[in-house]
């Protein structure tokens, strides 16, 4: 009976795949017809007009090249825009003696051995249909008397080519970025990205900062044109034209009269500043130091010139603001007290005696107070104020490294800020976990008495920094860092407005944070760390000083800056937030070398907030050049 | 004796098969000397990848079907694994993973499965034969949907659909209910708008741009222009062998590959294609025929399956060459250069004549 049943549903299957595939030869035929319908049309009846296309004529399609969107700051100061410049150009294919070419145009134009390396460079990389500038920036002298000679130069000619320019100069390099000629590793990008067709014609990407992480939006779509091309080569006339549609106009959120006082400030230091609006995580200024011109990179920066930035002992191209790593020193100091408050490890008021010094429980191990003979009696709104080291040391042991390691990986620290720029360093948060993987070998209790003061492993970024006191005066709540603050659409004219990406809200009891704020804004009154910087103030500034040793000091060395190389002094770092009860300004930097964070880093931060909340330029007694926007600062 | 050998040699070889194959490879081969600019050493290089392809082509064509049924799934899952690989250990060429380095030579797991896979279905589905239900042709589906996933990851977009039609083409054959096609087409399309807010910007454009070549001049839509140029300039009789203008010149790009199409049809003329879409039309019939002689539902599945995908690389070839369809990398089958591509045509051509010179031996029950 299933013989039966099995047989029936063998023939079946055979029956329907036959009625199948016969369905599908039918389709098959129906597509050949389709193609050879094809043919017909394109070799019969459109013969003539192809014909003609191919023997007299070919279509060329040139690109148009668009123009790079411009950057700029939240107030309209333009920091990236572009200009025309003459190129005298070569299109290997239509030449037929490529170096004899060479050699007559330089009696007519100036050719410099770094023109024809850049040259060379650039052909080798080309097709040779393409046009290959030989020479940028003609001048008009040079233009004129290629002009008089063009006749002998076939396939030579000169193109007005769009150039980058960056009009205030190494003003804010690290974060505007700059772009440089397309070189290998960013075709692979681009293919990757499937970019290819938009970047026919093209040949600068963004290399770094802003032009380098919103190269999508700032680049515009390329048009193109075809044009009809007799068997010379030379266009007869153009059969179709897209225009190209430029790149979209970036406005940061930086204010780039704060930046520039900040900048200037900085002086001859190297250094990096952060300053961050805490409601809405918007980035006011951003801060390398020292930095480079972008301009020269653009069209290929002169190999020497790259040689004296990459090997400087000063590091210009090093973004020290996201990729600086530093130990924070004392800067710590208020998020551990915060931490010792939240573990209920303090309670207020607490008091410790303080004899200049703190031994390790069963070890008989000591370590110093900056103070030699102590503070005396020290509560921890004065353990802040004072930057008292010995205050601290004993809450370290208390809470343990890892409580105070993950409290402090909430305010960011060990983490990504994730702000809108390639490149970012986590820093360095230890743990013992960490220690074991990273080391194998277990935690030692000394080096939580130092973490605790920001010493040892610990490592940060001005950025994480800046985020992380951002957070602090917005009383718990995260919001992610950004340098933008809107698109406009080149299109369309729309604006995309950025929105605040909330990260997270940290929920700490408002008494500690008042405490922990008490003692911040104690530093800068008289008898604080920095009580020069909040001197005739007329907000209030929440601070903390903070230095960190560059190298260690034996236990009966004493510290002499002095007496020491400068690159072996110690980093001065500042935090602050104000006003204090209603913060809209907190910035975070440190001036590497730059010995006590009070008295050099701290004035950097004052004129910072004395701009932006007062708009005016305070005069402080170690006056730097400020910069010759300085009239417009006034009221 | 000499007789005897030939005979023994010839024994499951489908001379009809043959002789339309080696036409095709001869044309192949004056069209890529042409196509090279006269290049020797192209050419010689190709007549290698012949000699190779019909080796196997011999050897398989020898081994009996049912060899490969029981062969079906280990290959399939090696394939599988191959790919797998690819993703952990594979090279990187311009952005796509897709081959595996084994020292003497590079090996791209993908094309494998163009073969694995409509083996795997087709052993799959005739094992459930007497009682099949939709679970089976949805388990028979997972054959093809897990490596196209793998492969479109690559990503190699082309091959994955190409894998994916070869995988349609034996659910149909097979019996799939019109409701699930007509309902899986609905599904598509209905998919379609989800799927397509989850792609990214540049995505989009290009599948835009697959839609309308003429927003891309400078890419896709230039190969368009200059194959358009080619084949209408060739008119009814060509511009004779070596003679073409635009397949000679710079314009026409990658004419030993994907555009050889266009430089033979500007040499060759209208005649010359029909003439060769003739040569293709035969070697498709003659594969369907074979399928519908063949004894059990295993070796029917794959030997419509072997023309029908060979009809697939044909089609989206010519219509994307000559303009009605977007440009997709897909070779045109026995004329491209390319070893890969040459050697996996010819030994589904030799499964075809194993299951054809095998067909009187298998059992129907």
């Amino acid at each position: 009976m299933s013989f039966i049943k099995n047989n029936q549903n063998i023939y079946k299957s055979r029956f329907l795949f036959k009625r199948r595939l016969a369905l599908l030869t039918g389709l098959i035929s129906i597509a050949f017809l389709v193609v050879i319908g094809r043919f017909f049309y394109l070799q019969i009846f459109k013969y003539d007009f192809y014909k003609g296309l191919s023997e007299n004529n070919r279509i060329a399609v040139i690109p148009n090249v668009p123009n790079r969107g411009l950057i700029l700051d939240r107030n309209g100061i333009i920091l990236a825009d572009n200009y025309f410049v003459y190129s005298l150009e070569v299109t290997p294919s239509k030449v037929t003696n490529l170096n004899k070419t060479i050699d007559n145009l330089k009696p007519i134009v100036e050719l410099s051995v770094s023109d024809l390396k850049q040259f060379k460079k650039i052909l080798r990389e080309s097709s040779s249909l393409d046009s290959i500038p030989i020479k940028t920036h003609l001048s008009e002298i040079d233009a004129a008397r290629f002009a008089a000679n063009k006749l002998q130069f076939e396939g030579v000619e000169i193109k007005s080519r769009l150039f980058r320019r960056y009009p205030k100069g190494s003003f804010a390099s690290h974060l505007i970025g700059h772009i440089n000629r397309i070189n290998e590793e960013d075709k692979e990008t681009i293919k990757k990205l499937g970019w290819q067709q938009n970047y026919k014609g093209t040949d600068s990407i963004g290399k770094l900062g802003i032009e380098k992480y919103y190269e999508a939006r700032l680049h515009g779509t390329t048009g193109f044109q075809e044009v009809e091309i007799d068997a010379n080569g030379n266009s007869v006339r153009i059969l179709n034209n897209t225009p190209s549609i430029e790149g979209d106009a970036i406005t940061l959120s930086i204010d780039a009269n704060l930046q520039d006082i900040a900048e200037n400030a900085f002086n001859k230091y190297r250094g990096a500043l952060v300053a961050i609006n805490p409601k809405n995580g918007e980035v006011l200024a951003f801060v390398s130091r020292p930095n480079f011109d972008p301009n020269h990179f653009v069209g290929g920066i002169d190999l020497d010139e790259w040689k004296l930035l990459n090997e400087s002992l000063d590091k210009p191209m090093l973004n020290r603001a996201i990729n600086g790593l530093y130990p924070p020193g004392s800067t710590i100091k208020p998020f551990v007290a915060l931490a010792a408050l939240e573990n209920d490890i303090r309670k207020p008021p607490f008091n410790i005696k303080d004899p200049g010094f703190f031994t390790l429980p069963n070890s008989g191990h000591t370590y110093r107070d900056w103070k030699p003979f102590g503070h005396g009696t020290v509560d921890i709104v004065m353990a802040i104020t004072i930057s008292c080291d010995t205050f601290f040391y004993g809450l370290g042991i208390e809470l343990g490294i890892n409580k105070l390691s993950e409290f402090l990986s909430q305010f960011g620290f060990g983490k990504l800020t994730h702000i809108d720029m390639f490149g970012e360093n986590a820093g360095l948060l230890p743990s013992t976990e960490w220690k074991q993987k990273r080391f194998k070998q277990p935690w030692y209790l000394g080096e939580t008495v130092i973490t605790s003061i920001g010493q040892g492993y610990t490592l940060v970024t001005p950025m994480q920094l800046g985020q992380a006191v951002a957070t602090l005066a917005n009383a718990g709540l995260t919001i992610q860092p950004r340098l933008i603050q809107s698109i406009k659409n080149s299109q369309t004219g729309k604006m995309e407005v950025f929105k605040n990406k909330m990260v997270q809200e940290l929920h700490f009891k408002p008494e500690h944070l008042a405490l922990v704020k008490e003692g911040m804004i104690n530093v800068t009154q008289p008898g604080g760390t920095a009580a020069s910087v909040g001197a005739g103030a007329p907000y209030k500034i929440a601070a903390k000083t903070g230095t960190a040793q560059v190298v260690e000091m034996k236990a009966n060395q004493k510290y002499n800056p002095d007496r020491m190389n400068e690159r072996h002094r110690d980093h001065a770092l500042f935090i602050a937030y104000a006003p204090a009860d209603d913060p809209t300004i907190a910035i975070a930097l440190i001036v590497e070398n730059g010995g006590h964070g009070g008295s050099t880093a701290g004035p950097i931060a004052r004129k910072l907030m004395d701009y932006y909340l007062l708009k005016k330029v305070s005069s402080n007694k170690e006056e730097n050049k400020v910069s010759s926007l300085e009239s417009e600062y006034h009221d | 004796m000499l007789d005897r050998l030939t005979l023994r040699f010839k024994k499951n070889i489908d001379s009809i098969l043959m002789i339309f194959i080696s036409s095709a490879l001869v044309v192949g081969l004056f069209t890529l000397y042409s196509a090279s600019g006269r290049n020797i050493i192209l050419v010689l290089n190709q007549l290698l990848y012949i000699g190779f392809g019909f080796t196997l082509l011999w050897i398989t064509a020898r081994i009996h079907p049912k060899y490969y049924e029981k062969l079906a799934l280990p290959i399939y899952i090696m394939g599988l694994l191959l790919l797998f690989a690819v993703m952990f250990v594979g090279q990187s060429s311009h952005g796509a993973k897709r081959w595996l380095n084994l020292g003497i030579f590079k090996m791209q797991p993908s094309e494998i499965m163009r073969i694995a896979v409509p083996i795997a279905m087709a052993w799959y589905l005739s094992k459930r034969e007497n009682n099949r239900h939709a679970i089976d042709y949805f388990i028979a589906s997972l054959f093809f949907i897990l490596p196209v996933i793998l492969i479109i990851n690559q990503p190699d977009l082309g091959t994955g659909l190409l894998i994916t039609a070869s995988g349609f083409y034996i659910l149909f054959l097979a019996g799939l209910n019109w409701k699930f096609i007509v309902g899986g087409a609905i599904g598509l399309f209905s998919l379609a708008p989800i799927i397509w807010t989850h792609l990214h910007d540049y995505q989009k454009n290009r599948l835009l741009i697959l839609l309308d070549p003429s927003q891309d001049p400078l890419g896709s839509g230039y190969h368009t222009i200059q194959s358009s140029i080619a084949m209408g300039s060739g008119g009814l009789i060509g511009k004779g062998w070596l003679n073409g203008t635009q397949g000679q010149l710079e314009f026409l790009p990658e004419r030993t590959t994907d555009f050889i199409f266009a430089v033979f049809s500007e040499e060759f003329g209208l005649l010359g294609n029909l003439l060769l879409l003739g040569l293709f039309a035969f070697i498709i019939g003659r594969s369907l025929m074979i399928a519908s002689q063949a004894k059990n539902t295993f070796t029917r599945l794959l030997a419509a399956n072997i023309g029908l995908t060979f009809f697939t690389y044909i089609f989206i070839n010519i219509a994307m060459v000559s303009g009605i369809m977007p440009v997709v990398g897909v070779p045109l089958p026995l004329i491209s250069f390319g070893g890969t591509s040459m050697t996996i045509i010819l030994v589904s051509f030799g499964i075809l004549m194993s299951v054809h010179s095998h067909k009187e031996l298998v059992g129907s029950s």
